[in-house]
């Protein structure tokens, strides 16, 4: 059993002070993205999120080019490209897809371009995978307080607004008929969404950083039976996913070819999508809309002769 | 001082350049049932919206109890949306939408009580929701979902319910228990219930009064008194027939001379009130 464990658990990996900071850094990211990821895609903001992590690609490149750390690039340019958003239109509807396209596309072209500079400047491509794809193992430890702070920022902002966020996403007349002040807290919300995209842009790098806020979301929705609880399963799916990912990348080192350990974002996308999938064996209550539909069906006669008694 | 909850004084809206409304002027008294009918874009929404705070007016006000409402209306006023904008797989129960309507425009989150759980079932009893009260919300019927959102409505305990059409896209047998609802709350709670509607025929049993909106204009009395052909001519200011057939009312676009051609709306575009059956 002892040598069981220590089969898959590489002696050595909780006392790698590299490990260390990844497993740390990605609990705050994963828990951050899951709780900010399940009011995403409620609000069905899902590709708004993916297009704050393309324009982050921008600012990871540009910090890069100008020798910042990639954090506060990630964080610059996202929360510009949410302002950016929010100025074209993002809160209608309609509006909504076109505003975000457009700053994805003028994001992703900049992005290219400094990327790019780049590359030449430095002469080595490893700069532009971190990027793209993330860096858990070289997360340089004087950024970890800001990591960390800036997710705890970004989980008080949606706490106190959950309830009126919610309400919003009811219906937005409603809670401006009630007094909410819904442009005020959609560009509140968007600015927490920069910031939980960015953090997990440190993480699994800055393209796939969708995957983090958008997967443990979207497979907790599927078996929560309440908003709260789907939080709170998001934020374990996705430290579980990320746990997991940094042990398979830390063993993966004697996977072929040998000496080069597998990228951590890998794994940990990958677990997100097998989690998902996986809602889709058992769903607790899947036929609770049929269940519903049959009980309509029983009751209607009852329920409505009760209730609708002519006056 | 009046003894009017809701008083709209020569009210006037323009948007974008348009003149939306204008010379509106109507009262609502404590549980009073109105229904707010017109054809679609006459200025129904707008005026709802008006009164909710949510579009200023260009000329004159609007009242509540009496005083110049504030923007938040002060809790008075309930207001019932068309539709939901949710997904059937938001893990939001019916129940947690009627709590919503305590303080879901407060930040932070609240602790489960004992109070606000007798709070909820109260509101979704005086609905006859009790029965889906733990289903999601957005697998539940349109009849069914516009219950949820009046017991949300009226767990703010609110003076005034305004509903925007709630009856469109039902079936009619919910038509007729949503009606019924909301005509026993107006009666027991003493609640003045505005509601509006394209079609008048499923509040006929149950409104004391009509405010009727055509062409920016809007006339307000009782039933009888507004649903007239000349009234009603002179509000969409072309000639329209006022028909009762087999106790429902016909609103069509006529001429004088001609025999009333119900399924030639015309120019106009008026017909309210067709016979669905």
């Amino acid at each position: 059993m002892g040598h069981f464990f220590s089969y898959i658990v590489e002696p050595g990996l909780l006392s790698s002070g590299p490990v260390r900071t990844a497993l740390l850094v990605g609990t705050v990211v994963a828990v951050t993205s899951g709780v900010v990821g399940v009011l995403t895609v409620i609000r069905g903001q899902s590709f708004a999120g993916h297009s704050l992590a393309d324009v982050a690609t921008t600012g990871g490149a540009g910090a890069f080019l100008v020798g910042l750390n990639q954090f506060w690039g990630f964080l610059i340019a996202g929360v510009a490209g949410a302002a950016i958003m929010e100025l074209i239109g993002v809160q209608r509807r309609r509006g909504r897809d076109v505003a975000t396209g457009v700053v994805l596309g003028a994001g992703l072209g900049a992005a290219a371009l400094f990327l790019y500079l780049g590359t030449q400047t430095s002469s080595t491509t490893g700069a532009s995978f971190t990027i793209l794809f993330g860096s858990m193992f070289v997360i340089s430890p004087d950024t970890v307080p800001a990591l960390i702070a800036s997710g705890v920022l970004a989980l008080v902002v949606v706490a106190l607004l959950s309830r009126v966020l919610l309400l919003t996403s009811l219906s937005p007349e409603l809670a401006a008929a009630r007094g909410v002040p819904v442009r005020a807290v959609g560009i509140a919300y968007l600015a927490a969404l920069a910031v939980a995209v960015s953090l997990s842009a440190v993480v699994i790098g800055a393209v796939l950083s969708t995957a983090l806020l958008i997967g443990p979301a979207a497979t907790s929705l599927r078996v929560a039976k309440r908003p709260s609880m789907a939080m709170l399963a998001a934020a374990l799916i996705g430290t579980a996913a990320t746990w997991l990912g940094i042990l398979l990348a830390y063993d993966s080192y004697y996977w072929p070819p040998r000496g080069h350990g597998w990228p951590v974002s890998f794994f940990v996308v990958v677990l997100v999508v097998v989690g998902y999938l996986l809602s889709y064996v058992r769903r607790p209550g899947r036929d609770r809309r049929a269940q519903v539909a049959a009980r309509a069906q029983e009751e209607a006669p009852t329920r409505e002769a009760g209730a609708c008694s002519p006056a | 001082m009046t003894s009017d909850l809701l008083r709209l004084e020569n009210v006037g809206v323009r948007l974008g350049g348009r003149q939306i409304l204008s010379g509106v002027s109507f009262t609502v008294a404590p549980g009073q049932f109105t229904g707010l009918i017109g054809p679609n874009g006459a200025g129904k929404t707008t005026l709802l919206r008006v009164i909710l705070g949510l579009t200023p007016t260009t000329e004159g006000r609007v009242l509540l109890n009496g005083s110049p409402r504030t923007r938040r209306g002060g809790g008075l006023i309930g207001y019932v949306p068309q539709k939901l904008a949710i997904d059937q797989d938001v893990p939001l129960r019916a129940r947690d939408v009627v709590a919503l309507g305590i303080d879901g425009h407060k930040l932070g989150f609240p602790l489960p009580s004992a109070k606000r759980k007798n709070q909820v079932n109260e509101a979704l009893r005086a609905v006859g929701a009790e029965s889906y009260a733990d289903a999601r919300i957005g697998e539940l019927s349109g009849g069914e979902q516009q219950r949820v959102l009046i017991a949300h409505a009226l767990i703010g305990k609110p003076n005034l319910l305004l509903l925007d059409e709630p009856l469109a896209n039902l079936d009619l047998k919910s038509e007729q228990g949503i009606v019924s609802v909301l005509a026993r709350l107006a009666r027991e709670q003493q609640i003045a219930v505005l509601i509006s509607a394209h079609d008048m025929n499923p509040l006929m049993r149950e409104t004391d009064t009509v405010v009727y909106v055509a062409a920016g204009r809007a006339a307000a009395g009782r039933t009888g008194e507004v649903i007239r052909t000349e009234v009603l001519s002179a509000l969409y200011g072309s000639h329209v027939e006022v028909l009762h057939v087999h106790g429902r009312i016909l609103v069509i676009a006529g001429d004088e001379q001609q025999e009333p051609q119900a399924h030639h709306p015309s120019d106009t575009g008026v017909v309210v009130g067709l016979d669905r059956n």
